[in-house]
């Protein structure tokens, strides 16, 4: 396989999605220009590190099939990510590319929720994280496939039709897995107990959202909620685990730069190469 | 030399090659979205199959050269998100091609359709989609993983013949 798609090829950058069809008055607001650049550095950032999570998982899958699975998901990601970020970068005005803003940001700048910067653990706890985030990412991008910014709606109804698969797939494994083994439901049980304090952050507005929604470019995130409710229910029940009865919103802030300390480690690995040999490309 | 045609141009590419599936070319594939001139610039719009296909770079660098190689110095290659690409697109001569190639071709009206036909698909059990072995016919086949060897197949194998093989998933 060649090396990862487009992130190396600065001609994609000003390709963007520059169709010379539609403009997009929004790309060039400048009273939008701060919340539409957190906001897409948000949605770019989630998809930039849990693609490297799963992308740890390259030659060490507990099966082959689940090793191409996880590559596979993880290479849509970084293709969503270079779409955001590219976006995030021409919203910006600063000539930052969509490699710059992944390689050359420091941890306090980056934006994504915390559920997707812990560590892997077992197929459990990598499964059980890409559910419960598939369920919110397909339900907030088929809202964004009708964002006024038709620059969001074009990326949006491109990622939705990859998304569709990461969900049937994690819903999939969810349940063999739940409704499994008595071990396999053990560590499932187990993992979303632990996991679900940290879910209620996807769901948190706060005033980039509330730009973002008075712009119609994005939907609040509280109204994907039922949405998510509905699809984690369904499958929850079939996989015969039970939903925690504890609070969702206690480990938040990765959206306004408050990290784990999980998220360093990640950073140093990813942007070692850029770090030390700027400019290097292959 | 004299600006070829925009029909000449569609011939041309109608040459160049997948770089994955090398038996069908990249307007059978129906990535090629428009051809058209701005003045004494060619401008050629093409659409990823996969967002994150590693291949998308390689085909923009081939029609480049195949361009190039025709005597085109005035160009400029596009990439075009919307309407995204699927699998309907690509020719009808194509899935014959890809047949024979032993590849499954898509089985049209089963695209992932966003999440309403995800649910409808896993409560329905999309897996039981009936995809012809491509060596034998038999119909009598089973997917062993939604993803396969590049983001765009999914692996199935036949119960008959026995044989694994690839099948191009929808989108
Ligand atoms: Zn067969």
């Amino acid at each position: 396989m060649p090396s990862l798609p487009d992130m190396t090829t600065p001609k994609v950058e000003t390709l963007g999605g520059g169709t010379g069809v539609e403009q997009d008055p929004h790309v060039s607001d400048a009273a939008l220009r701060a919340p539409f650049f957190d906001w897409l550095c948000r949605m770019g950032d989630n998809t930039l590190i849990l693609s490297h999570r799963l992308s740890e998982w390259c030659g060490h899958g507990p099966a082959l099939e689940e090793d191409i699975a996880l590559a596979n998901t993880a290479l849509d990601l970084i293709g969503h990510t270079q779409m955001w970020l590219a976006l995030a970068g021409e919203v910006e005005g600063q000539g930052r590319s969509a490699d710059d803003l992944a390689y050359l940001r420091d941890v306090m700048t980056f934006r994504n929720v915390q559920l997707l910067e812990l560590p892997n653990g077992d197929m459990a706890r990598t499964t059980m994280r890409q559910f419960l985030f598939d369920a919110f990412h397909a339900a907030l991008l088929e809202k964004l496939s009708g964002s006024t910014s038709l620059r969001v709606a074009g990326i949006a109804a491109k990622a939705l039709k990859e998304v569709t698969y990461h969900l049937e797939r994690s819903s999939d494994l969810v349940v063999r897995l739940g409704d499994g083994t008595e071990d396999s439901h053990a560590r499932m049980q187990t993992t979303l107990d632990a996991f679900w304090p940290y879910t209620g952050e996807m769901f948190l507005g706060d005033d980039v959202d509330a730009a973002m929604a008075e712009a119609g470019i994005a939907p609040p995130p509280q109204d994907l909620r039922p949405e998510w409710d509905r699809v984690i229910r369904e499958v929850l029940d079939e996989a015969t685990l039970a939903i925690p009865e504890r609070r969702a919103d206690v480990h938040k802030g990765g959206k306004t730069g408050r990290h784990t300390e999980h998220l360093g480690y990640i950073l140093a690995e990813m942007q070692f190469l850029q770090r030390a040999y700027p400019g290097a490309s292959w | 030399m004299t600006s070829p045609t925009t029909e000449e141009v569609w011939d041309w590419l109608s040459e160049v090659p997948d770089p994955e599936i090398p038996v069908i070319s990249v307007t059978e594939l129906g990535i090629v979205r428009e051809v058209r001139r701005e003045g004494d610039t060619l401008v050629v719009a093409v659409t990823p199959t996969y967002s994150g296909c590693p291949a998308t770079a390689v085909i923009d660098l081939e029609i480049e050269a195949k361009l190039r190689e025709k005597g085109v110095t005035d160009l400029r290659l596009e990439r075009r998100l919307s309407p995204p690409w699927t699998t309907d697109w690509i020719a009808s001569e194509a899935r014959d091609k890809l047949r024979r190639y032993g590849i499954a071709p898509p089985v049209e009206g089963t695209a992932s359709g966003g999440l309403m036909a995800a649910r409808a698909a896993r409560l329905a059990g999309s897996s039981n989609l009936s995809v012809a072995c491509p060596r034998c016919g038999s119909a009598r086949t089973e997917k062993v993983s939604q993803y396969g060897s590049t983001p765009c197949k999914a692996a199935y194998r036949c119960t008959d013949c026995l044989e694994p093989f690839d099948y191009f998933k929808c989108i």
